[in-house]
């Protein structure tokens, strides 16, 4: 019995991609995709460099110590700062702050927790999803009309309120996200436990969510320290120092918007000191929040 | 602490998941649930400390008796049951950013049982009788996530432990563990059930056939067989059984 040895022909490369046009597709749409995405990327970086470039370039000469002490001059003449604005805004994002915070985490709480997927919470995910949409000057109406014209006067209240408003929609759905991330095994823990729903809540549910909710907090008060078209026709302005929350009230984005058209040099370059101002002023409140909830000592969740 | 169950009949929204389980745990030892996937034995451990209605759409009708007392009354608040019923999950569940001390204590300061060098104490007992204490007394404060699996899974009974439960009910503690640390929490085990009744669901049966001294077999939402585990695996009495405990069962 003979055995027929086949004569083994030399193969290619199993490894080697064949060239068909098939693969040349492949490789194209392949390349294409990882160019456009990075051209994409560094456009979007470019502006944000450009923006943040520009305003350094054109605010930083003007920053001196007078901008944080002194009230602006009237009319145009040299010197003065923009310290009743700084104080303004932060009055007024605090005010924010204090109702905006509580409501939209509440809500996050409940549409996370409690709603689940029945139909009022589908309902208020929508109303919240539209309120985050709604251009912020309607905002500004909505505390026009209940505050400002039963006072008969523009308040820093009134702004507060606004902003406020504007905050809860964007606290309420990044808390929902976070929370809804938290696994459930932690929950049945908590539960299997003895602790009630409520405990089971603060105690373990939030914690575990902490980094995430504050990230929604600190972009919600970013998202209002920089708002100007609400606060127009509710805190209104001021050119003085002002803390009473009943009457107007002076911010920073309405100081630079007011500056910026101005037809006195020294005015737009403190609306350019006042943007530089606005935008270290953000970052430093926001790296205050998580340095001061400790949300730099553990990365992850 | 022996656990009656009456009647028991349990549904997901519409899809009845048990079917009039009738069952009773003695008031010390060990009681393995086995079998397939999708039996409903962890539903039914999970309707022993009413955690069942926690899911959405969950329902139970029955009665459950833990010393002659009815855990599904109107008047008792689950609550209460889970205070004194603790139970491990299949898959580790420790807090992970909390630390190792915390974690155990958690149970406590919930409920806000102890505090303080009471509360220490507490802790240290709770994580020697879980075999964990000469592993982790030296990184009390490190975080639990950074432990093994097995760890994990010891760390959550201690945490169920320091409550000091009547009863541990036990959902697949092992099944998602490698074998040392299946044999460990299997040692455990034969430990608790000398002071606790404990209730073992899993789909391991050599696991039950080693820890358990009565097993109930679950098929499709029924109570098929129950016995003591010797004569339950050498001598079952059902067709099912046999072909489930022989492996032929599909």
């Amino acid at each position: 019995m003979s055995i027929t040895v086949e004569q083994q022909q030399p193969t290619a490369n199993p490894f080697q991609a064949p060239r068909t046009a098939h693969n040349a597709r492949r490789r194209i749409s392949n390349i294409a995709i990882v160019a456009l995405s990075l051209l994409a990327t560094a456009f979007a970086v470019a502006v944000l460099l450009f923006l943040l470039l520009y305003v350094l370039r054109a605010g930083l000469p003007y920053i001196n110590l007078d901008l944080f002490t002194k009230i602006p001059t009237p009319n145009g003449e040299p010197g003065g700062g923009l310290a009743n604005s700084i104080q303004g805004s932060l009055i007024l994002v605090g005010l924010a702050s204090l109702f905006g915070i509580p409501l939209g985490l509440f809500t996050g709480i409940y549409l996370s927790e409690f709603g689940g997927r029945g139909p009022i919470a589908t309902g208020v995910r929508f109303l919240v999803d539209v309120l985050t949409g709604i251009p912020t000057i309607i905002f500004g109406l909505f505390a026009w009309i209940f505050i400002v014209v039963p006072q008969q006067s523009f308040s820093g209240l009134a702004g507060g309120v606004a902003l406020g408003i504007i905050m809860i929609p964007i606290v309420a759905r990044t808390s929902e996200v976070v929370l809804r991330l938290v696994p459930n095994e932690l929950r049945e823990a908590s539960l299997a436990l003895g602790a009630t729903e409520s405990r089971t809540i603060l105690r373990v549910v939030i914690p575990s969510a902490r980094n995430g909710i504050i990230t929604g907090i600190v972009l919600a008060m970013a998202r209002v320290a920089g708002e100007t078209a609400p606060l127009l026709m509710t805190a209104f302005g001021n050119p003085f120092f002002n803390s009473d929350i009943t009457q107007p009230m002076d911010a920073l984005p309405l100081r630079i918007f007011n500056f910026a058209e101005s037809p006195y040099q020294a005015q737009i370059n403190q609306a350019y000191a006042g943007s530089l101002v606005l935008i270290v002023l953000i970052l430093i409140t926001s790296f205050a929040i998580r340095w001061a909830t400790g949300g730099f000592k553990h990365g992850g969740r | 602490m022996a656990i009656e169950v009456r009647n028991l009949n349990v549904w997901y929204g519409r899809s009845q998941a048990l079917h009039d389980i009738t069952l009773t745990i003695e008031s010390q030892g060990a009681t393995a649930i086995i079998g397939p996937s999708g039996c409903g034995k962890s539903t039914f451990v999970r309707c022993l400390n009413r955690m069942h209605e926690e899911i959405a759409g969950g329902r139970v009708e029955g009665e459950v008796l833990v010393e002659g007392i009815n855990i599904y009354e109107r008047s008792i608040q689950p609550v209460y049951v889970r205070r004194h019923i603790g139970m491990v999950f299949q898959r580790p569940n420790p807090l992970p950013t909390r630390s190792i001390f915390e974690n155990v204590a958690i149970g406590l300061r919930l409920n806000g049982l102890a505090r303080g060098d009471a509360l220490k104490e507490i802790v240290e007992r709770s994580l020697t009788q879980a075999a964990l204490w000469d592993e982790v007394k030296d990184r009390l404060n490190e975080s639990a996530g950074q432990l093994s699996g097995g760890q994990q899974q010891r760390l959550c009974i201690a945490r169920a432990l320091a409550i000091e439960p009547k009863i541990i009910l036990m959902d697949e503690p092992a099944s998602a563990l490698d074998p040392i640390s299946t044999f460990q929490i299997e040692d455990l085990m034969r430990e608790l059930r000398k002071t606790y009744p404990v209730v073992i669901v899993t789909h391991n049966m050599q696991q039950a056939a080693r820890v358990a001294e009565k097993t109930v077999f679950f098929l499709q939402g029924r109570l098929i067989e129950q016995g003591e585990t010797g004569k339950f695996f050498s001598r079952p009495q059902k067709k099912e059984t046999e072909d489930y405990i022989s492996g032929r069962f599909s």
